[in-house]
């Protein structure tokens, strides 16, 4: 029974610690970030790497998920007997929810488990002991373009993905199912606000900063064998999930 | 760095593509001009129920947007709502004897502001006011009083069985 106390304790600890190393470590991350611009080489190919690189996906995602959006909403609406609502509907599903949401889950899965296992593998090879060794700070010259580099690509993207979306609702919903197009974007214009749009942007910074530090914490914290490497990586993905879904519904409560 | 250029072209057209497509969220898809702010004129208008009329709603006249609902606030002297409406510039011949009366689009739609033209020859300008309104029509007051005239109906031919 102590045992148990003592083991509960024990973990309650460590989670403690982890939460707390996760937070000076982000805290670290945003200071150094106005240093980090001074070298927009580094940063730029970074935003390369996790941006321009996950664009294919992000689009082809986007892409279907508003087609879907337009084949639900069109039989959901029609039972209201207003499926001219279509296009408002998602318009404002993909701007505010699904474009960022969507956009941070898969930028975890592509662009954050390359980042954790990039660095893991420079931890585990002993690239990042090596820069230390020339003195030269292995987070300002390898994190820091990696973190700055996300945060940039992450709205970008969240953008990409909306306005995809929106043309494949309108692909289903106006070509395929035969909601009158004026309708469909004047609805649209008419309900959807400035205010929205600023919302949809708002959460994918958040995201994109969350989904960043979580993919350079694991990756430079990994324990550097090839089996740490590979957790590192898996927690990304499964850390980052969580946060992001997390965070979103407290940014919708705040929000709304 | 290896192949620089590539990486910058990339990169260029991956912002470039973004900020389109943020632009496109920002200009296609909502309604607000940008810089609108100071054209056009306002028009105020008293109501005694307004249901459920929220800023930036349409005022039309004839079902042409003539103009959006630019606040809301509650009138103390007369108890009254007042609603401040934003007319286009265009617009700038309102006869002063018009009235505005708030209406529902569609069953499920939201409530706009519908001007009808009266037939003065002075037209409303800056900071006039609307004087002749019609209030929102709210649901559950038809209903309580369609239900009370029902009962009422009832109530009295109950009383002349019994008195027979």
């Amino acid at each position: 029974m102590t045992r148990l106390v003592r083991e509960l304790a024990r973990g309650a600890v460590a989670s403690l610690t982890e939460l707390g190393r996760y937070a000076l470590f982000t805290g670290r991350l945003l200071a150094e970030t106005p240093r980090a611009l001074l070298r927009p080489g580094l940063v730029i190919e970074q935003v390369y790497n996790t941006g321009a690189l996950s664009l294919v996906i992000i689009m082809l995602s986007g892409l279907f998920v508003g087609m879907v959006l337009g084949l639900q909403g069109f039989d959901l609406l029609e039972r209201f007997g207003s499926e001219e609502s279509l296009g408002t509907a998602a318009a404002l599903g993909l701007v505010k929810e699904l474009g960022p949401v969507v956009t941070a889950l898969l930028f975890a899965g592509r662009a954050g488990t390359a980042l954790a296992s990039e660095l893991g593998l420079m931890r585990a090879t002993d690239q990042l002991s090596a820069m230390e060794m020339m003195a030269v700070d292995p987070v300002r010259r390898v994190v820091m373009p990696r973190f700055v580099g996300g945060v940039v690509a992450m709205p970008l993207l969240a953008a990409i993905f909306s306005m995809i979306g929106i043309f494949g609702a309108q692909l289903v919903g106006v070509q395929m199912m035969g909601v009158d197009p004026g309708q469909f974007w004047s609805q649209m214009r008419g309900a959807v606000e400035h205010g929205d749009v600023m919302e949809g942007v708002i959460k994918s910074c958040v995201f994109g900063i969350a989904c960043s530090a979580i993919a350079v914490y694991e990756g430079y914290h990994s324990v550097p064998t090839a089996e740490g490497v590979g957790r590192a990586t898996t927690r990304t993905v499964v850390v980052s999930s969580v946060v992001v879904l997390l965070l979103d519904y407290m940014l919708t409560a705040v929000m709304l | 760095m290896r192949a620089t250029r590539a990486v910058e072209l990339g990169t260029g057209m991956f912002v470039l593509l973004g900020f389109a497509a943020l632009f496109f969220l920002v200009t296609q898809i909502t309604n607000r001009e940008i810089g609108l702010g100071d054209s056009g004129y306002r028009l105020t208008a008293g109501f005694d129920q307004i249901g459920g009329l929220k800023p930036g709603a349409p005022v039309s006249m004839s079902g042409v947007t003539v103009g959006r609902v630019e606040s809301i606030s509650y009138d103390f002297t007369d108890y009254r709502a007042v609603v401040v409406m934003r007319i286009d510039g265009s617009y700038d011949r309102i006869p002063e004897d018009s009235d505005a009366s708030i209406f529902t689009a569609g069953l499920l739609g939201g409530q706009y502001v519908g001007i009808a033209p009266g037939g003065s020859e002075t037209f409303l300008k800056d900071g006039d006011r609307i004087e002749f309104t019609q209030s929102a029509i709210v649901l559950e007051n038809l209903i309580s009083k369609f239900l009370f005239s029902k009962a009422g109906e009832q109530g009295t031919a109950a009383g002349t069985e019994g008195t027979n």
